[in-house]
């Protein structure tokens, strides 16, 4: 990056600083970092519904070995851990999204960020609850 | 200035993190610890003739593809600007190996969800 | 002056360009009475203990901006932090982060200054106006769709809070694109159209990824991560639908 004309004149020297582990200097950073981070449990889970489509479309012999897979405590042990990254995705969606949101008003009173999460929140338990629901209707 | 073609992305980002966000956990449960466990689910579940029925139904079809492109786009995107936040200034490099992951993952869905038919 | 008692350690981070190759810290110890801040303290160093301390500030009182600095790591003005708040421990002081460093805690801001000028700070008309027309008349409702963004008092502190800008300053930053929405909102403006050029680019509203410290530092309450990331829909619709506005419409009204 180019130094801005005036700053070759009069004897300055400005100093930069490195950016180096930036995230680290700040809980606030740390935070941020994970919320990131759950993209990966995201990105695995979609990897792991293409192993079973992938195996699906390869006949029955295929898809029981990805079901015997997804038996596996192995298996398990990731998908609760997976789990818990979705829980924190979901948290943390719902907290930034009123950032991206103008400014609502209901009876003259501007509507807070927090009741915004709030819904969205509720929202999610609501699509989890109706999602479980819709599976136990379909039970065999 | 240049106008930035970042709305695409963002938009495939921000409707599978919404997907993600109302969805994940419990598909999660269902699919990873419930039905393999048989824990208020039964195994039968997800047998390969219940399965194969419900990818081969439009709505089951469209389903899946929908949460695998949608949560591997949302992800990609994500992963990308991490990177950048790491301090990785791959460029075009890093782009392709995220967004082309992406498409990968996308069109083997969308073939595996043909290939098992209607 | 001060009652019998109460020092805090400061550590400042020295620079003077003539004579160091690189920042050092030096020590002060400070008495302090409770309701001093840490601007108070810098003075004192500066009156008592060490003359060649330099850092900028102006009106005391959280209103002009000038005193921002980093305080035990965190962005603030100095004005409105307290000693107290840091002892019996100490204190270090730096200059504002992402900025270069000039000398001791002044920053070098030129980057910023020009980047706001670049969003044309100022009211557009819709449409020329005389003035035997009157003034603009405005409800309560349309002041409150843009008043909180014009409540920036240009302190920086955003800028030292968002890591984006850290890692890239062509990123034009939190506070100027505050100012960039707090005119796109206002009902009087017709400049939005001109504004969206900048908001649509890379450099704009796109290097954002919504950490939203930026929110958290600011003194004033702006909010400048609510302003970037509302733009980021508003710069969406304006890339999936420009092909539906006729040529040559001048979009003035600031939705």
């Amino acid at each position: 990056m180019s130094q801005p004309r005036n700053e070759v004149v009069g004897g300055r020297r400005p100093y930069r600083r490195s950016m180096t582990g930036w995230w680290r200097r700040d809980p606030f950073f740390v935070r941020y970092m994970i919320r990131e981070a759950t993209a990966l449990v995201v990105a695995a889970y979609s990897i792991v519904l293409l192993a079973g489509v992938l195996s699906l479309a390869q006949g029955e012999a295929a898809w029981n070995a990805w079901l015997a897979a997804m038996r596996s405590p192995i298996s398990i042990a990731l998908n609760l851990l997976m789990l818990v990254g979705m829980i924190y995705h979901s948290y943390s969606w719902f907290e930034i999204m009123p950032k991206t949101m103008p400014a609502m008003f209901v009876g003259g009173k501007r509507v807070t960020a927090a009741t915004i999460t709030m819904f969205g929140l509720v929202a999610a338990v609501a699509a989890a609850l109706a999602l479980f629901a819709a599976a136990w209707v379909l039970r065999p | 200035m240049k106008r930035s073609n970042a709305p695409i992305f963002w938009g495939l980002f921000g409707a599978g993190g919404m997907l993600s966000a109302l969805l994940g956990p419990m598909l999660v449960f269902i699919t990873g610890i419930a039905v393999p466990l048989g824990f208020l689910l039964p195994r039968e579940q997800m047998s390969y003739p219940r399965m194969l029925a419900f990818a081969q139904h439009w709505a089951g079809k469209s389903f899946v593809f929908v949460v695998i492109a949608l949560f591997i786009w949302h992800a990609a995107h994500r992963i990308f600007h991490s990177l950048h936040d790491f301090g990785i200034h791959g460029g075009t490099l890093a782009k392709l190996l995220c967004y082309g992951g992406a498409l990968v993952v996308t069109l083997l869905a969308l073939w595996s969800l043909l290939a098992v038919g209607f | 002056m001060a009652e019998a008692g109460k020092t805090i350690e400061i550590e400042v981070l020295r620079y003077r360009p003539e004579q160091d190759a690189a920042p050092v810290t030096q020590s002060y110890r400070v008495p302090f009475t409770d309701d001093m801040s840490v601007l108070q303290g810098l003075q004192y160093i500066k009156d008592h203990l060490d003359g060649t301390l330099s850092f900028r500030w102006s009106c005391r009182m959280a209103i002009c901006g000038s005193c921002g600095m980093m305080i035990d790591g965190r962005p603030k003005l100095s004005c409105k932090t307290f000693l107290r708040e840091f002892h019996p421990g100490k204190l270090r002081i730096e200059a504002l982060a992402h900025f270069p460093i000039e000398r001791d805690l002044v920053a070098g801001v030129d980057d910023f200054l020009v980047k706001l000028e670049s969003i044309k700070p100022y009211l557009i008309p819709k449409e020329p106006r005389r003035l035997d027309e009157g003034e603009y008349l405005q409800t309560p409702h349309e002041l409150e769709r843009y008043e909180q963004f014009s409540s920036c008092i240009n302190c920086m502190l955003c800028y030292a809070a968002c890591p984006q800008y850290g890692l890239d300053s062509k990123f034009t930053g939190p506070g100027v694109l505050a100012l960039l929405h707090r005119y796109n909102a206002d009902s009087r403006d017709g400049g939005r159209d001109e504004r969206m050029q900048l908001v649509n680019a890379e450099e704009g509203v796109w290097s954002c990824t919504a950490v939203g410290y930026c929110s958290e530092v600011c003194p004033k309450a702006v909010d400048p991560a609510n302003a970037v990331n509302q733009n980021k829909v508003n710069s969406a619709k304006d890339y999936f639908l420009r092909f539906l506005r006729p040529r040559g419409a001048r979009n003035g009204a600031s939705k």
